[in-house]
C-alpha cells in the first residue's frame, strides 16, 4: 500500500496522459508490468537516447569492464550503449567454456586450501604508463579465498592468478602504482598470523592481542605483466578497506583507508563502529621498497599457490611458494603513517593532481579533504599525535585542507573528471553529488536507482581522467525493470557529466554484483585483440596439426588418450571403439580453423564435466569416465557452420575387460575433407 | 636499333620481374559472414591471399559444394612458369644488347602467346575446379556449377566472386607495350635513314 502510494506521489510531475494510461491499467485490473508501468524516473532529457545510440554495426567508444562480485567474473560492456560485450571467467568455473574445467586450466583455481573454483571479485584496475590507463592488463581481486588475477586484454582471457598468504578478505586490492611497478593489495580480515604461513589456533577473544593485517606487494613484471609476491608489510589488526596510489608529487605513496581500529572481533557492526575516527594508512612503497632491498625484510615460511598460463600451449601450471618476505613498519621509520579519518571510512581516492587524498566516511557527515603538501609540512614538522603500533598519528587538522559541508548521507566513492570537479556516491541518500576540489562546494546533485555503491568515470582514478560519461553501480534495484522473481539483475546507470549539470543518459541491468568498474578508450584495446591463435605456434603436447596425425591410445591399464581435431564440419576421428568402462578418457581436440570467430565446441553424453570451447588453432582437453556400457554421442556445441548439426561423432563403451580393440575413422572412404593445417 | 630503344627492350624485359613482387591475379570473394572479404592471390611461383591460411579458408567453403581442395602442390605450372618467365627476362636483354629489330619482334610475339596461353591455362582451371564437383558433396544445387569468374564479377550462392588481374600481370602488360613501342619506334629509324636501310647498313 504504501509503496503504490509513493510511486503515485513520483508519477504526479509527470504528464497527464500518462496519468491517465496508468490510471486505465489499474482500472482494468492488469498486472503493472503489463501494462507498461515503470519503475521510479526522472526526467531524462529528450537527446538522451541520441546520446547513447550506437547503430548497428557501429562500435562503442569505450570498454568497461565490471567486476562481477558474487560470481567471480567481469563483465565487458561498452559505453555508452550499455552493451555486454563479454563476461571473463577469472575466479569461478564457467561451463560455458570450460574455463576451470578442462584439463588446460583447473590449475588456474588451484589454491593451497585446494581447488577453489569460486570466488568474490571485487575491483578491477587497469594496468598504468605514467599513470594512465595503457590497455595491457586488468588486475582484479578475489575477496574470499585471498587472490589477485591478470586478465590480458589482447585475449580477455585470465592468465595468471596469485594466491597471497597471511591475507584474509582481499578486499583492499588490487592498486597498481603508476607504472605497474607494484599491484598492492591489503586484507579486510586481520587474522591471527602463526608466522608460518598460516593461521593460530587461537581463542577468538585474543582479538586485540594476536590479530594481525597484512599489505602485500606484488611485483609485474614490465613487458610480459607476470606478478610476483616481492614482501607484504605486517600492520596493526585493523580491517583495511580500500586504497588508491598518488600521483604527480604523491606518486611514491599509496594511501588506505580503515576501519574497526577498535579491534572487535565480534559484531563488528556495533564493536567497529565506537571510535569517532580511524584512520588513513600512508605507506610510502617505495621506501617499503627499498627497505626490503636493503636488508630490512625478514622471511617467513608460507604456503600459496601461483597459477599461469603458457601462451604457446594455454596449459596452466600452479607453482607453489613456500616463503615470504615481511617487513615490519616499526623497524622502518617513515614508511607508515596514519591519517586520523571520520569514522568508519571506505572510499579512499586521489585527484588527478596527486595533491588531495578524499576520504568517504560511509557514517560521517562531512567528507574530508587531506591535502598532501601539508601531510609533507606535518612529517617534517613531526606534528604526531601519539602513535599506534609504532606507526606515527598525523594531527587531523595538520592535514586537512577542508571538509565538503552536508555532500549527502552515506558517502562512499569519489571520482574526478579532470576539469576539477569529484563525484562522490552517496549510498543512503542514493545519489551522485558532484563538488569542486578548489572550494569543496557541492554543485549538483543528480538521484540514481537505488543506494549506489561505487561510481566510476572513465580513467577518473588516473593522472588524465576521459570526464565525459560516468557509470553508477547500484545496490538495489527493485522496480527499474520487469520483475524477474526474488532475484534481480544489479542495475548500472551512466550519466553525462561533459556539461555543468549531470544528465542521466542509461539504465542497464548487469551481471551479478559490480562492485568497482574501470574503463578505456576503444582505441587502446580493439587494434591489439587476437583474432585467433596460430595453429603452428600450439605447442599443446597433445595437439595434432592434421587430420591424419589423430590417434586414439590405451595408455596403461585404464587410461585412453584422443587425440582429434575439430574443422567444419567434422571432428577426426568421430567413431572410436575400444573404450571400457571405468576407463579415464581424455578429449585433446584441436580447433583446426585459422579464421576469425570459429570456434568449436566439445560435449560428450554423460560427462560429469562442462563442455569444452575450443578457439580456432588451440586444443583443449575435457575428461570423461564413462560408467556404463554402450554408444555415447559426442558433438560440436558452437553453431560453427551451416553442417554444424551434422558435427557429431559416436564414442562405443564396452564392459571392463571386453577384448574389443582400440578403433577409430572418420568417413567410409577418403573424402575430400579440408584437413590441412595451413597454406604452407 | 637506337641506344634508347635498346634501353627500352631492356626495360620491357626487366619489367617482367614485377611477377615476383606481385601476384598475377587476385579472386575476391565477398559474403554476409565475411565481412572482411577473401582473397586469393595467384602468383607465378606459388598461392597466397588476404591471410596467411585463406587456402585453408577458401578450401573449407569450398568442399561443402564437393570442390577439390586447392593446394599449391596440384599445380604443375607453379613450379615450370618461374623459369619461363626467367628465360624471357634473359633472353629479352640479350635482344636488347644485340639491337635486332625481328628479334624484338619475335620475343614480344612469343610473350603474347605465353601470356595468352596463360590465360586459356588458367580458365581451364576455374572450369576444372567449379564443375568436377565430388558427387558425395553436401550441398548440391541441381544445374549448378561454380565456375568462379575469369575476370569480373559473379554470384555463386552467398558468395559474390570478383576476379581482377593484379600488379603482377601489369609486368607482362608493361614488357609487352615497352617491347611493341620499342619495336615500333625502330621502324622510324628506317623512314629516317632510307639511306642506310639501302646501303644493307646493320639497321641500328
Amino acid at each position: 500500500m504504501e509503496t503504490s502510494i509513493f510511486k503515485l506521489k513520483k508519477l504526479v510531475p509527470k504528464a497527464a496522459l500518462l496519468m491517465a494510461v496508468a490510471a486505465g491499467t489499474v482500472l482494468q485490473g492488469c498486472s503493472k508490468t503489463e501494462g507498461g508501468a515503470t519503475g521510479t524516473s526522472e526526467a531524462v532529457s529528450s537527446d538522451a537516447a541520441q546520446a547513447v545510440y550506437v547503430a548497428p554495426g557501429k562500435h562503442d567508444e569505450l570498454y568497461s569492464f565490471l567486476s562481477g562480485g558474487f560470481n567471480g567474473q567481469v563483465s565487458v560492456y561498452g559505453l555508452p550503449s550499455g552493451r555486454l560485450l563479454k563476461i571473463i571467467p577469472v575466479f569461478t568455473q564457467h561451463g560455458e567454456n570450460g574455463y576451470g574445467y578442462s584439463e588446460e586450466s583447473k590449475a588456474m583455481l588451484q589454491t593451497s586450501h585446494g581447488f577453489v573454483p569460486w570466488d568474490d571479485l571485487h575491483h578491477p584496475k587497469l594496468s598504468r604508463t605514467d599513470g594512465q590507463t595503457d590497455g595491457r592488463w586488468l588486475f582484479v581481486n578475489g575477496n574470499n579465498t585471498p587472490r589477485v588475477a591478470r586478465i590480458d586484454l589482447k585475449t580477455f582471457e585470465t592468465v595468471e592468478i596469485m594466491e597471497l598468504p597471511n591475507s584474509a578478505g582481499n578486499h583492499c586490492s588490487p592498486y597498481p602504482t603508476n607504472n605497474n611497478e607494484y599491484v598492492i593489495a591489503g586484507t579486510r580480515f586481520s587474522v591471527p598470523l602463526d608466522m608460518k604461513g598460516g593461521t593460530n589456533d587461537v581463542s577468538l577473544d585474543k582479538y586485540e592481542e594476536e590479530f594481525r593485517g597484512s599489505i602485500s606487494f606484488i611485483k609485474v613484471d614490465p613487458e610480459k605483466g607476470d606478478m610476483d609476491l616481492d614482501f607484504q608489510i605486517l600492520v596493526p589488526g585493523f580491517d583495511y578497506d580500500l586504497a588508491n596510489g598518488g600521483k604527480g608529487p604523491s606518486e611514491d605513496w599509496v594511501f588506505f583507508t580503515t576501519y574497526n581500529s577498535e579491534k572487535a572481533g565480534t559484531l563488528k557492526e556495533v564493536g567497529a563502529s565506537q571510535n569517532d575516527r580511524d584512520y588513513l594508512a600512508a605507506v610510502n612503497w617505495k621506501l617499503a621498497a627499498k627497505y626490503a632491498k636493503e636488508g630490512k625484510a625478514r622471511e617467513m615460511p608460507a604456503n600459496y599457490y601461483h597459477n599461469k598460463i603458457d601462451k604457446d600451449s594455454h596449459i596452466a601450471k600452479s607453482t607453489v611458494k613456500k616463503k615470504v618476505r615481511y617487513l615490519l613498519p616499526e623497524e622502518c621509520p617513515g614508511m607508515m603513517y596514519l591519517l586520523p579519518a571520520p569514522k568508519s571510512p571506505h572510499g579512499i581516492d586521489v585527484d588527478p593532481s596527486g595533491e588531495f587524498m578524499v576520504v568517504s566516511g560511509k557514517l560521517a557527515s562531512a567528507i574530508p579533504v587531506f591535502s598532501f603538501a601539508k601531510m609533507q609540512d606535518a612529517i617534517k614538522n613531526k606534528q604526531f599525535d601519539g602513535e599506534k603500533n609504532g606507526i606515527p598519528v598525523l594531527k587531523y587538522e595538520s592535514v586537512l585542507k577542508g571538509e565538503v559541508k552536508e555532500p549527502g548521507l552515506g558517502p562512499l566513492h569519489t571520482e574526478f573528471d579532470g576539469k576539477g570537479n569529484a563525484y562522490t556516491s552517496m549510498f543512503v541518500s542514493s545519489e551522485i553529488v558532484k563538488w569542486k576540489l578548489k572550494d569543496l562546494n557541492v554543485v549538483d546533485r543528480m538521484p540514481v536507482y537505488y543506494s549506489v555503491g561505487h561510481l566510476m568515470i572513465p580513467g577518473g582514478d588516473t593522472k588524465e581522467p576521459h570526464g565525459k560519461y560516468l557509470v553508477a553501480m547500484n545496490k538495489i534495484t527493485k522496480d527499474r525493470y520487469l520483475p524477474t522473481g526474488p532475484e534481480l539483475a544489479h542495475s548500472a546507470q551512466l550519466i553525462d557529466i561533459s556539461g555543468e549539470k549531470m544528465k542521466m543518459l542509461l539504465d542497464f541491468p548487469t551481471v551479478a554484483e559490480p562492485h568497482y568498474a574501470q574503463a578505456i578508450i576503444a582505441s587502446k584495446v580493439a587494434p591489439n585483440s587476437t583474432k585467433f591463435y596460430k595453429l603452428d605456434e600450439n605447442k599443446h603436447p597433445h595437439a595434432v596439426k592434421k587430420e591424419a596425425d589423430v590417434s586414439v591410445t590405451r595408455e596403461g591399464k585404464n587410461k585412453v588418450r584422443v587425440k582429434m581435431t575439430a574443422i567444419r564440419s567434422h571432428m577426426t576421428p568421430d567413431n572410436i571403439e575400444g573404450v571400457q568402462v571405468g576407463d579415464t578418457v581424455y578429449f585433446h581436440v584441436t580447433n583446426l580453423e585459422q579464421d576469425w570467430d570459429v570456434p568449436h565446441g566439445f560435449a560428450v553424453m554423460g560427462a560429469n564435466n562442462a563442455e569444452t570451447l575450443i578457439m580456432p588453432g588451440a586444443t583443449q582437453t575435457l575428461t570423461w569416465v564413462p560408467k556404463k556400457a554402450g554408444v555415447f554421442p559426442f558433438y560440436c556445441t558452437d553453431f560453427c557452420s551451416a553442417l554444424h548439426q551434422e558435427m557429431q561423432g559416436y564414442i562405443r563403451v564396452s564392459p571392463k575387460g571386453s577384448n574389443v580393440p582400440i578403433k577409430f575413422s572418420t568417413g567410409k572412404k577418403k573424402q575430400n575433407i579440408p584437413g590441412v593445417a595451413s597454406t604452407k | 636499333m637506337k641506344a634508347y630503344q635498346k634501353m627500352l627492350m631492356i626495360v620491357a624485359s626487366l619489367s617482367l620481374g614485377l611477377l615476383f613482387v606481385f601476384p598475377m591475379w587476385k579472386i575476391y570473394l565477398k559474403a554476409p559472414q565475411y565481412p572482411e572479404g577473401l582473397e586469393l592471390h595467384i602468383w607465378v611461383n606459388k598461392l597466397g591471399g588476404s591471410s596467411e591460411s585463406v587456402l585453408q579458408n577458401f578450401n573449407i567453403l569450398n568442399h561443402y559444394i564437393g570442390m577439390k581442395p586447392i593446394h599449391a602442390a596440384s599445380f604443375a605450372e607453379l613450379q615450370f612458369m618461374p623459369y619461363i618467365v626467367i628465360a624471357f627476362m634473359v633472353t629479352g636483354v640479350l635482344v636488347g644488347l644485340v639491337g635486332k629489330r625481328k628479334l624484338v619482334l619475335g620475343w614480344t610475339g612469343l610473350l603474347m602467346l605465353a601470356g595468352a596461353a596463360g590465360i586459356v591455362d588458367f580458365y581451364l582451371w576455374l572450369v576444372n575446379f567449379g564443375t568436377n564437383l565430388d558427387p558425395m558433396a553436401a550441398i548440391k544445387v541441381p544445374g549448378m556449377t561454380y565456375i568462379p569468374p575469369l575476370l569480373g564479377n559473379k554470384q555463386l550462392l552467398n558468395f559474390e566472386a570478383l576476379s581482377l588481374p593484379a600488379l603482377g600481370s601489369l609486368g607482362i602488360f608493361m614488357a609487352i607495350t615497352i617491347a611493341g613501342l620499342s619495336y615500333i619506334f625502330s621502324l622510324r629509324n628506317q623512314t629516317i635513314n632510307p639511306v642506310h636501310e639501302k646501303g644493307k647498313v646493320a639497321v641500328a
